[in-house]
């Protein structure tokens, strides 16, 4: 049938061309950011600090200040977020988890720049009065406002993770006289293992993604942060602050470098959740 | 047994997570909806201009909101134009052509395009504006065409996944009734699989559309800036009603400007809550259609 191959064929040209577009923002970043490897200072890029006047035009700062944050925030938001999600999944009773459910849903809409905005006038003051030194304006404030962000992601993923485990282990539980908590701890979490770690990556995806809070809340210092009330720059800040100088010059050429880190970090990442997913489909639970 | 320390402090802290949650949101959420909320009104959107000379282009406005709406309208407009057709007729490709071994291969790269930091996706509009900007034509600039472009492929994979659980969601009753009358393959996914499915795609469109209206990453790269006016051509710079939130944080002259700041976030937020709030609704229509088979 000649009118099935075309439909065929142009549906088909649209998935390429989307795997296109993913192959080339890297191509891009590869091809662009060449001159840096052939100069031979492509790995003192990933050790040197960031002092552009001295020709030192190293990332290393970066690097630091993107993991500093992006961990603090899952560590804040790890143990909140099973706690919502042992909630909704069971533990909770009366109307509130269900309401929670749909606060946690609503929070995927709410736009990063307004939680920034409320951060910078809400939260931002909070720690410069708590911490009193500084501009508030630190590696704290940014994991706190993040971890708010990344909520939604862990809690929904931790809520299906919970849903999927097989409701006859927990009937057979609650009949030998398991209550809700020991059910919690013994049957859910040990059955769902698969998903919290799923959700966690992808969480700390997203942290390490975000753009915005780091650039409007954690003071984009290019400096190691020595404490939590100190300002740091992520890889991503670094990109956005940087892009507006000269297109030739080596500074402009590290963004490539830190799109390089970036997106091989997200590769690695998705490629985690997909082998843990995968492994989760083999060794599924036997029949009930 | 029951009612031990280790059990009530197992519960204690689920219900203690869920009102921080709760109050952090509420806290971050609510104080900009109350600072703010002394600041709707027409001043918000169009300042001292009369609101008809404004909407009709007459006159321009300066100190109002309007033209980071109607940027933000235009750049949403052209994205989602650029975007829904790929993405719907990819997600339509990996639902009911592809083999399982391309479904693997391309659903990786699709994972990969959702995963990849909005900033990069903007890094990379911005490196093909210079690109073309060098090689093809001067008139070429960071724009809003540019804008568009990138924001397309960054809800790309949205798109794409949507429509294909959508698809691949319809009871098998629904997938080979049509066959069994005689329907050919393309009949049947026109009459019967797309409109059958339509509501999760329509509510994936949504989706999209809230994520390029409050997307700030993208856009600061590629084109938008703190004063251009109406958008008046593809090729030029344009405001927007986040990027508008995110200068006015970092540098507000008085406070009259700051007031606007908050009007304008209460705005997205609005218009954020609206499409998410149309979505659920759509969604659930799916969802009561799965539950009782074919309507």
């Amino acid at each position: 049938m000649f009118r099935d191959q075309l439909v065929k064929v142009l549906f088909g040209g649209a998935a390429a061309f989307s795997v296109a577009v993913t192959l080339l923002i890297f191509g891009f970043m590869i091809v662009l950011g060449a001159p840096l490897i052939k100069d031979g200072a492509f790995l003192a890029l990933f050790t040197d600090s960031w002092l552009p006047g001295q020709g030192q035009v190293g990332i290393a700062p970066m690097i630091v200040g993107t993991l500093v944050i992006a961990g603090l925030a899952l560590a804040f938001s790890f143990p909140v977020s099973l706690g919502c999600a042992a909630l909704i999944s069971g533990l909770g009773r009366g109307p509130l988890p269900a309401l929670l459910n749909r606060l946690v849903r609503f929070m995927t809409g709410i736009p990063t720049v307004v939680y920034g905005f409320a951060g910078i006038f809400l939260l931002v003051p909070i720690i410069r009065e708590w911490a009193s030194r500084g501009s508030g304006l630190c590696v704290l404030s940014a994991a706190l406002l993040l971890s708010v962000l990344i909520a939604p992601t862990m809690i929904l993923f931790f809520v299906d993770a919970f849903a999927a485990v097989p409701r006859s282990y927990l009937v057979a539980a609650k009949a030998l006289g398991a209550t809700a908590v020991q059910r919690f701890v013994h049957i859910m979490i040990p059955g769902a293992w698969r998903g919290l770690t799923s959700g966690v990556v992808l969480a700390s995806g997203r942290a390490v993604g975000d753009t915005l809070i780091a650039l409007m809340i954690a003071g984009n210092a290019a400096v190691l942060p020595e404490s939590l009330m100190d300002p740091a720059r992520t890889l991503t800040a670094h990109i956005a602050l940087v892009v507006a100088a000269d297109f030739d010059s080596l500074e402009f050429r590290t963004l490539f470098a830190c799109g390089i880190v970036l997106y091989l970090c997200t590769t690695a990442m998705v490629i985690l959740t997909r082998r843990i997913g995968s492994a989760s489909e083999k060794r599924q639970w036997p029949a009930p | 047994m029951a009612g031990t320390l280790t059990e009530k402090s197992v519960v204690l802290w689920a219900w203690l997570s869920g009102a921080v949650l709760t109050i952090a949101v509420g806290g971050l959420v609510g104080y900009v909806v109350v600072k703010g909320a002394g600041s709707l009104s027409l001043h918000l959107v169009f300042g001292d201009t009369a609101p008809l000379d404004a909407m009709l282009l007459r006159r321009q406005v300066f100190d109002g909101i309007f033209p980071a709406m109607l940027g933000t309208l235009a750049l949403v407009g052209l994205s989602i134009t650029i975007a829904v057709p790929i993405g719907v007729a990819a997600g339509i490709y990996m639902a009911e052509f592809a083999t399982s071994r391309i479904k693997a291969v391309f659903g990786l790269f699709f994972d990969i395009l959702a995963g990849i930091p909005s900033i990069l996706v903007g890094l990379f509009g911005f490196s093909v504006a210079v690109f073309l900007h060098h090689r093809v034509s001067d008139r070429i600039m960071p724009c809003l065409l540019i804008s568009a472009l990138s924001l397309a492929f960054l809800v790309l994979p949205y798109l794409i996944r949507t429509t294909q659980v959508a698809l691949e969601s319809l009871p098998r009753q629904v997938r080979i009734t049509a066959p069994a009358l005689g329907a050919t393959r393309l009949q049947t996914l026109f009459w019967v699989l797309l409109p059958q499915s339509l509501s999760g795609i329509v509510s994936g469109v949504i989706l999209s559309i809230g994520r390029c209206a409050e997307d700030t990453a993208v856009i600061m790269l590629t084109g938008v800036v703190a004063t251009a006016g109406v958008p008046t051509s593809v090729l030029a710079n344009y405001e927007a009603l986040p990027f508008f939130i995110y200068t006015i944080s970092a540098q507000y002259a008085d406070q009259a400007e700051l007031m606007r700041g908050y009007g304008a976030a209460i705005v997205l937020l609005a218009i954020c809550a609206l499409l998410f709030i149309l979505a659920t609704l759509i969604r659930h229509r799916l969802a009561d259609h799965l539950l009782y088979g074919v309507r």
